[in-house]
């Protein structure tokens, strides 16, 4: 085994090796034999017409549905490696930390836009709340760490612009809001994955504008790898260092923005038959 | 009841139509059920008694109040107001008379030879009464906007908070005091401690279905399991309420993990089913495991609770002490009571202190954030199963507390404490109360289980009225009584949100 | 060879009493099955339990039991009219009750917080057995059998005998040509297909047309009707009515409900004779005592490894 993985040990800045990836829903193959490799500090988007099987690519990575045949391996910090179709779905938050976010948006509606940034950090406040029980009585290094979530919430807030709003139910924001919201709270988990599904959909030029040099900052502070569901094509290939197109389940190209722009099997997915003529 | 008709032609024959269509309805509902009353005679045979009379009344009341009522929610004030009044008057009157036993009570006519009967439909003229003056003021504030139904539904948010803030101290200053004022005697006393109890319990119960959003039908099994636990220990190895306190808690505890572990994955109506079936089959074991439980019977002689070590006996066994003599007092039964009220009153404020600590901790967000999105919880990296499974195991924990202080005030316990019905209450309780809202689930327990205590004298109807005084405030308010929601932290504080709330 | 007739021959002693329980079990299930329909079309259009089914099911049973004692005052003897009599009056008026609960305590309730239905059905289940303990007494009332008799089925050397009662032939055929008739009415007619329509998307469903409010009333008075039947066979069967059996036959119907797969018909069927058969098995092979923790406890293996129920759809959730 170890051999094995050695002999295809991957390029160093390979974040999520996904190697083909087939998903079924009774007669209907959602995705077919899929393979391909999201880096490091890049922004990898992934487009395709409705019904490609975008979101059903997501949620195998985190673990929403197990995968009927493939590998999705994610390389860690530290050497580590995760084979996320082996994992719960929980654990792939927890442990391989990949974080996304949805593409109807599914916020804690009824609690604040602070509480919401401060459930995302539930495992590392939940250890240094010693499971709660030294919590319950006040424990400093609870105080400490509970004052840190805080603070990094705060952090988020105010690069997504909601500082103001933190008060606030999370169900009573605009749409727009609800959509950067939900990007700070999948960042409040600290992962080193982030999957967009669709984070531009319903936001105004303006917003869509705001979103991209967000989604590239946390790309160049973080260090993070970044999946990117997208259908407006200006912040597709605006941003992407690397696209892949799916097209009923099948990927159809895959390179850079322009290699894509180009590609005549793209245009006909995206234009039909037609297309070609 | 949203468009207000020009003329009030139109809305006087949609009235006469609902209350036609009524006449219909309860005329079927009434015909063979109140027109027919069985009778078992000697034998084992069967016959009936016509009440055909009582059958005519409901057919000609009940329409006229439908009629009144579709006026006045249509915005036409003086008939249902008039007549509502009317008949608000003279048939509370008549029942008052009635239940005091007045001898003019005799000479009123009146629809039903039952006080209660015509107290009942004197509530509906109330009901009547109050429509009227509402669709008044519907109708003079025109159509209502989006806008001012949030701003109401953000006033009554906001009158909520406050009332919760300022209720809360008040009711508790109101029932440490009780007991020393002269309304504090030994029955009020002792009705207190019952609905204390159910305090605690709607406080433990909330944990799980307020806070964690689990549908658990079956709380009052911890419930038992808390009150046989202290029963055994009791008899068989001769402890103290004190000492089996937090044992009785920790197998309540216990249980909760044990049903919780296979069943919380399921989703919330499953989840209830199998709760229900849980609390059943408690019951089913304590009744006929007749050599552990004492079966339906239950177990008796349970030591009564003691002031740590001092019993309340009037006379002590020779060489010991007791309460009184210890603190050389005269013997009255009220000590017992009232130490039990208090005992109760701590331990339901510590269930309710460490429900509030609970909440603004890591694990307390968790429940919440479970019980609003579970799916985006797992994208979070959150265990369900293990959250879920605290809140459980905490919340039957409080119950297996309060379980054992019941067997210590009764001193005795038997199955028939811990019937479904007592698991409704407490769900009910938790939801008239407001979800999560700690000061209302106090005021429902005190409603729901203060009514039927001041309405003992009301036997047979105690419990139809406590029915539909449930169903009534459930369409009153179905949010529940105090329905708010206080964040766990603040970042601006309370001032600056309220800005934020009316600049947006 | 010998062990093989050795075990034919005990096969022959036990099949009688086999028999026998499943007979009982069938009948049983039956009665829970018909109940078990409204709880489960109730949830499957409005997501609710209506936690006061079981009490419309025992006015039901009062109901009919009346028109029973009305047509021994009338002189009417002749079986098949009664039974006839009893049927249609003790369903057109149970429907009623049926049509009022949902009118007075959901609709008002519908699309708010989830739990408020659920609460107010349990008030109005506490109602309901109170008023009926008022208006009818709370003593139990006995019903004299109006069909006895039955077939011999098997029997057994030492004088056991496994009987079919034509009273239990009754209940199962009029079971079967009821959920023949039932699923006509859901599967051609256009209530059925509004039904279907509401139990997608209740929104979608008023926007094309479909009367939102009169489709779920229609529910409620089918579910009612169904259970007025059962009301009616259990006043014949075991013949001993009081206020508060609509309790312990809810939850057992309810069980049987989700068993079966809560929202599916056949689902509610199948899941009523199961608990049927379970009840009756158990309290003939071990101890009636612990019939319902049978019962409970398979429910919730079941529900361990078929989370939706025997024939519920498996619901994936989107993301
Ligand atoms: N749980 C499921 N059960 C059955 N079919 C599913 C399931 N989830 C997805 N599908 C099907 O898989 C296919 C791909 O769906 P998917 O949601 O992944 O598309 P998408 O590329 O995200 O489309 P869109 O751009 O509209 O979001 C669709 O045909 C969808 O109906
Ligand atoms: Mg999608």
């Amino acid at each position: 085994m170890s051999a094995a993985m050695a002999a295809v040990s991957p390029a160093a800045d390979t974040l999520l090796n996904v190697e083909r990836l087939t998903m079924r829903f009774g007669g209907l193959i959602a995705i077919n034999d899929v393979s391909f490799v999201a880096k490091r500090r890049q922004i990898t988007g992934i487009i395709g017409p409705n019904g490609a099987g975008k979101t059903t690519l997501f949620n195998c990575i985190t673990g929403f549905y197990k995968p009927t045949v493939g590998r999705l391996t994610l390389h860690g910090d530290a050497g580590h490696t995760y084979l996320l179709e082996q994992m719960d779905g929980f654990r792939i938050g927890q442990k391989a930390r990949v974080a996304r976010t949805f593409q109807n948006i599914r916020l804690f509606t009824g609690m604040s836009v602070l509480e919401n940034l401060m459930v995302a950090q539930h495992n590392k406040l939940m250890l240094a709340s010693g499971y709660t029980v030294l919590g319950l009585f006040g424990w400093p290094s609870f105080r400490r760490a509970e004052r840190d979530a805080r603070d990094k919430a705060v952090h988020w807030l105010e690069k997504t612009r909601l500082i103001g709003v933190a008060d606030q139910p999370a169900g009573s924001l605009p749409y727009g809001d609800q959509r950067r919201l939900e990007i700070a709270r999948a960042m409040c988990t600290d992962p080193i994955m982030l999957c967009l599904d669709e984070p531009a959909a319903g936001l105004n030029p303006r917003e869509s504008a705001d979103l991209n040099s967000l989604l590239l900052s946390i790309r160049d502070e973080f260090g993070i790898g970044l999946l990117l569901i997208e259908h407006d094509m200006s912040v597709v290939m605006g941003i992407s260092d690397h696209i892949v197109v799916l097209d009923y389940g099948r990927k159809i190209a895959e390179g850079t923005p322009l290699d894509i722009r180009n590609d005549p099997a793209v245009i006909r997915a995206y234009l039909g038959e037609d297309g070609q003529e | 009841m949203t468009a207000v008709p020009s003329t009030s032609a139109p809305l006087v024959i949609q009235a006469a139509k609902e209350a036609a269509w009524t006449i219909l309805v309860v005329g079927l509902l009434s015909f063979l059920m109140v027109g027919y009353q069985t009778e078992v005679l000697q034998g084992q045979q069967m016959s009936f008694v016509n009440r055909f009379g009582d059958v005519i009344w409901a057919m000609v009341l009940i329409p006229i109040g439908r009629f009144l009522l579709v006026l006045a929610r249509g915005g036409l004030l003086l008939p249902p107001a008039v007549l509502g009044g009317i008949a608000t008057l003279y048939l509370f009157g008549a029942a008052v008379l009635g239940l005091a036993g007045s001898p003019l009570y005799g000479q009123l006519p009146l629809p039903y030879d039952q006080p209660m009967v015509n107290a009942i439909f004197g509530v509906g003229a109330v009901f009547i009464l109050a429509a009227a003056i509402k669709g008044q003021r519907d109708r003079r504030r025109g159509a209502q906007t989006l806008e001012m139904r949030e701003a109401a539904e953000a006033r009554q948010a906001r009158i909520a908070r406050n009332m919760s803030s300022i209720l809360g101290p008040i009711l508790i200053v109101l029932a440490i005091v009780i007991p020393w004022t002269p309304w504090g005697d030994r029955a009020v006393v002792d009705s207190l401690v019952l609905v204390m109890t159910y305090v605690m319990l709607g406080w433990g119960l909330n944990i799980v279905v307020g806070l964690a959003g689990l549908l658990d039908l079956g709380y009052v099994a911890f419930y038992a399991v808390g009150a046989y636990t202290y029963a055994k220990l009791s008899i068989a190895l001769g402890f103290t309420f004190w000492e089996s306190l937090p044992i009785a808690g920790a197998l309540a505890a216990l249980f909760g993990v044990l049903l919780g572990f296979p069943v919380l994955r399921l989703r919330g109506d499953y989840l209830a089913i199998v709760t229900l079936g849980f609390g059943e089959i408690i019951r089913i074991v304590l009744i006929n495991w007749q050599s552990f439980t004492g079966g339906p019977n239950g177990l008796g002689n349970i030591t009564r609770i003691d002031f740590f070590g001092l019993p309340f006996e009037r006379n002590p066994a020779p060489g010991t002490e007791s309460f009184h003599t210890f603190f050389g007092l005269e013997f009255a039964s009220t000590h017992r009571v009232f130490f039990l009220y208090y005992v109760i009153i701590v331990l339901a404020l510590i269930t309710n202190f460490v429900t509030i600590r609970l909440r603004k901790m890591p694990i307390g967000r968790a429940w919440e954030a479970l019980r609003e999105d579970e799916t985006a919880c797992r994208a979070l990296g959150i265990n369900p199963t293990n959250t879920k499974l605290t809140a459980f195991a905490i919340g039957a924990m409080f119950a297996g507390f309060a379980g054992s202080f019941f067997a210590a005030r009764q001193g005795f316990v038997s199955p028939e404490s811990f019937t479904f019905i007592e698991s409704a209450v407490i769900l009910a309780i938790v939801v008239l109360g407001g979800m999560g809202s700690q000061v209302g689930v106090a005021l429902a327990a005190l409603l729901l289980i203060g009514l039927p205590e001041v309405l003992r004298d009301l036997s047979l109807y105690r419990m139809l009225v406590f029915g539909g005084v449930m169903v009534l405030i459930m369409l009153w308010r179905p949010k529940g009584l105090l329905a708010y929601r206080e964040p766990t932290l603040l970042l601006h504080g309370r001032r600056k949100r309220n800005k934020a709330g009316v600049q947006s | 060879m010998e062990w093989l007739f050795e075990l034919f021959h005990q096969v022959n002693y036990e099949l009688p009493k086999f028999v026998q329980f499943l007979i009982v079990g069938l009948t049983l299930g039956s009665i829970y099955g018909l109940i078990a329909i409204g709880y489960t079309m109730v949830y499957g259009i409005i997501g609710m339990i209506n936690f006061a089914h079981g009490d419309i099911y025992m006015i039901g049973a009062f109901q009919a039991m009346i028109v029973l004692l009305i047509c021994g005052t009338l002189g009417i003897s002749w079986v098949p009219l009664q039974l006839l009599l009893m049927l249609v009056v003790a369903v057109a008026l149970t429907a009623a009750y049926g049509w009022s609960v949902e009118r007075i305590a959901y609709r008002p309730l519908r699309g708010t917080q989830r739990l408020a239905p659920l609460i107010s059905a349990i008030g109005m289940s506490i109602f309901l057995q109170n008023y009926v303990q008022l208006v009818q007494g709370p003593r139990p009332k006995p019903v004299e059998p109006v069909i006895s008799g039955g077939v011999t089925v098997l029997t057994r050397a030492d004088g056991f005998v496994a009987q079919l009662g034509y009273l239990q032939i009754v209940i199962v055929l009029l079971t079967v040509a009821l959920m023949a008739g039932f699923t006509l009415l859901i599967t051609r007619t256009s209530l059925g297909r509004a039904q279907r329509a509401c139990e997608q998307d209740m929104k979608m469903a008023s926007l094309l047309g479909v009367n939102v409010d009169r489709t779920i009333s229609l529910t409620f008075v089918m579910g009612a009707g169904l259970a007025a039947v059962a009301g009616m066979m259990v006043t014949l069967y075991w013949g001993n009515n009081d206020f508060h059996m609509g309790f312990n036959a809810g939850i057992k119907a309810f069980t049987a409900a989700v068993l079966g797969g809560i929202g599916s018909l056949p689902g509610a069927m199948l899941g009523g004779v199961l608990i049927g058969l379970i009840e009756a098995f158990w309290s003939g092979y071990f101890t009636a005592e612990y019939k319902d923790v049978a019962a409970f406890s398979i429910l919730v293996l079941v529900l361990i490894f078929r989370p939706t129920g025997l024939l519920g759809r498996p619901e994936v959730e989107k993301v």
